[in-house]
């Protein structure tokens, strides 16, 4: 088990690593989707969200050629991997930045704590990130006596709200305004500056609150903590991109800036940013190009910080990349297009999801990062309706209804996959039995023929007496769902009747 | 083993399966997409520029070169600025109309001073029209990254045509990646709160673009 999966929930609150004790998805679903005001706000977002990137997308004619040119710059880069590795840790060093690697969730958190100690801080300032929300890098280092300040917006929502984020774009996108004032007055004082007297709920005077509250922490910060959206391997420069300058300020205000980044963040040229710089700002806030974007290479003299660590993370990363269907996971360059299509995440919101990476994406993800052993993780290649949305939007043409569904044949019959590293050999889920059972029937009967025929007749003949509900185990399946009805005559004997030589050609009905 | 030859062991016995290719990176990647989208004369350009600025919030104004310092002094007094920040490769008579304090770019300034100051005057590296956007990549006239970022008011100077570029491509194209680089398209904003867009939550809350031809 990877270290993620102990992060912890209680710690100061923010509760950003991965969500243990999660239930599995139907049941965290099933409370989402009876909560009117979270369906209210996730309906409203993602609406908004869907309709401004169909137009952004629009206006540029050679979209599909740029899709095409992103898979395969990420196909290219992953299977050369290694090659891509040594290459950016080589320029990295060149350019002054030290580089440090790290196998799993627990060695990453264990770096960076030492890195902050080494400076002799106790608070950090973060930009928002994936990969430090994913290793829970705030309660690993809140244990070793060290704050975490996340410094956008909508993070600050979550951790002053002691919540979880639940949209990789918008984190707090399941909070409305009032709740969000609500939130403000009540938690900031404890946190540093306290919200102002008489504090509306309009955005303008929230942001205002939040930009007050923030700054006191920008100006004195020795340490930033930041992720990155892309890393050259060519010449060693990290790539991030935002909108609030929170990003800005945590990259080029702190003497120690310290990265923290998923291997599959490389791509091997310089060059490649301009199919990536067109293709994220469009699908993710549907924008031409996001209000902020900063570029570094290793550290510049007298400009931005003066020590900078990169620390690469694997995490479940090589295992996925062991998967011939699954390894296409790692193309993604978390941009939330996925999400706001998605009619799943829209009724059952991110939190049902129960990891950092909601979502269809998160739906591949998370089971391939973390395995399937979990309730939860083996709940997550089911929390779909496989219809297709989020492949269409998917500006690196991930086809998540084919990992979706090899992910499903994993966890009903098991088989060999790779765990850190070493060849493991699963067993079926529980809980899938009669699933395994119908399909080991369904085997026999059709390799049967005169069994199916009798089984055949005989159900037809006796469609009044069926109920309309399944009995035993089948009744959870059929609360949510009508029986099929059985027609008055199997196909085949239908066929049989009808298109063979003695039956009308028109058939009888 | 250390961690670094572990995931590189990982990723090896992973890919397994992958044929061997050695292909080179240029033949690997066909890149099939646009250099710039639409066929726009210079002067179309430098407009698309100043439409796209403007549509994310950014204030642009157009001017000649001799009447640049008058249109930053306005800018200034307007904004009632009682100090103006200037990188120190900035062309000295671009202030020329103005008697606004100014402060210089130095490296021991503390963050708490540029909080203080009122604007920023810089120039940029790159402008690129398609996406609106500016790349300030740190020269002498530009200054260090966070003099753009702490003050409340930025003013940049773009000289049009020959500092804007179509598309993003070209824009890399002339680009050094050892320098840092900040890419802006239009004032700091989020949509964190219901989608709605604010403008300025931690970076200046006032872009002005002044676009200034030979003329």
């Amino acid at each position: 088990m990877s270290g993620s999966e102990s992060g912890n929930e209680s710690g100061n609150g923010t509760g950003t690593g991965t969500f243990v004790g999660m239930p599995a998805f139907p049941r965290a679903a099933h409370d989402a989707v009876n909560d009117q005001t979270l369906r209210g706000n996730l309906r409203h977002a993602t609406h908004t969200i869907r309709a401004k990137r169909a137009k952004a997308v629009a206006e540029v004619s050679d979209w599909a050629a740029l899709r095409d040119a992103g898979k395969r710059i990420k196909d290219h880069t992953l299977r050369h991997l290694d090659r891509y590795l040594e290459q950016l840790e080589e320029s990295v060093t060149a350019a002054g930045g030290t580089v440090h690697w790290a196998a799993d969730a627990d060695e990453a958190n264990r770096i960076v704590a030492q890195l902050v100690k080494e400076t002799g801080e106790s608070e950090v300032v973060k930009v928002k990130s994936m990969a430090t929300q994913e290793i829970g890098l705030n309660e690993a280092l809140l244990a070793e006596g060290i704050h975490a300040y996340e410094t956008d917006l909508a993070e600050l929502i979550v951790q002053l709200g002691k919540d979880r984020p639940s949209h990789i774009l918008v984190p707090a996108i399941h909070r409305n305004r009032s709740e969000i004032r609500d939130i403000f007055r009540s938690e900031m004082g404890s946190w540093g500056r306290p919200a102002p007297e008489g504090l509306t709920d309009t955005p303008a005077e929230l942001a205002e609150a939040a930009r007050l509250h923030l700054r006191e922490k920008f100006l004195r910060a020795k340490v930033g903590v930041s992720g990155a959206n892309f890393m050259v391997a060519e010449t060693g420069t990290l790539v991030v991109v935002e909108s609030e300058g929170n990003g800005r300020m945590c990259l080029t205000l702190p003497e120690t800036l310290i990265s923290v980044v998923g291997i599959e963040k490389i791509v091997p040229t310089w060059r490649d940013l301009e199919v990536f710089l067109q293709t994220l700002p469009r699908s993710s806030t549907a924008e031409r190009m996001n209000p902020y974007t900063s570029m570094w290479t290793g550290t510049t003299d007298e400009d931005g910080p003066r020590a900078f660590h990169l620390v690469l993370l694997d995490n479940g990363r090589t295992d996925t990349l062991a998967d011939e269907v699954g390894r296409q996971a790692l193309r993604c360059i978390r941009c939330s297009a996925c999400l706001n299509v998605c009619p799943v995440y829209e009724r059952a919101g991110g939190h049902a999801y129960g990891s950092v990476y909601p979502g269809p994406i998160g739906a591949i993800l998370s089971p391939q990062l973390r395995g399937t052993q979990s309730e939860i993780d083996a709940s997550l290649p089911y929390a779909s309706s496989l219809c297709g949305a989020c492949y269409e939007v998917c500006p690196v043409a991930i086809d998540i209804p084919e990992v979706l569904v090899h992910l499903r044949e994993r966890v009903v019959e098991g088989g060999e996959v790779i765990r850190q590293g070493n060849k493991v050999v699963l067993r079926p889920a529980k809980g899938h039995a009669a699933e395994r059972a119908a399909m080991r029937a369904a085997r026999w009967a059709f390799t049967h023929p005169a069994a199916l025929r009798t089984g055949q007749r005989l159900a037809s003949r006796t469609r009044r007496l069926q109920p309309r509900t399944l009995p035993g185990p089948g009744r959870a399946w059929s609360g949510t769902r009508d029986l099929p009805a059985l027609p008055k005559e199997p196909f085949r004997d239908w066929w049989q009747r009808t298109r063979t030589r003695g039956g009308s050609k028109e058939g009888s009905k | 083993m250390s961690s670094r030859e572990r995931i590189l062991g990982r990723v090896r016995r992973a890919l397994a399966d992958v044929r061997g290719d050695d292909t080179p990176y240029e033949q690997a990647v066909p890149r099939e997409y646009l250099r710039e989208h639409g066929d726009r004369s210079v002067e179309q350009t430098v407009e698309l520029l100043a439409e796209n600025l403007a549509d994310y919030r950014a204030i642009v104004h157009r001017c000649t070169a001799p009447e640049l310092p008058a249109v930053i002094a306005r800018l200034l007094a307007e904004r009632g600025s009682a100090s103006v920040l200037v990188p120190p490769g900035l062309d000295e008579g671009r202030l020329a109309a103005t008697d606004v304090p100014r402060i210089a770019d130095r490296a021991e300034s503390t963050p708490e001073e540029l909080d203080r100051v009122g604007s920023v005057v810089t120039a940029c590296a790159v402008a690129v029209a398609e996406t609106g956007t500016l790349v300030l990549d740190a020269a002498p006239d530009q200054g260090r990254r966070r003099i753009t970022l702490v003050p409340d008011h930025h003013i940049c100077v773009v000289r049009v045509p020959d500092q804007v570029v179509s598309s993003v491509p070209q824009a890399l194209e002339r680009l050094d990646p050892a320098r840092p680089l900040t890419w802006i398209s239009g004032p700091s904003a989020t949509s964190d709160i219901e989608l709605d867009r604010v403008e300025g939550v931690h970076g200046p809350r006032t872009l002005e673009v002044v676009l200034v031809s030979a003329g």
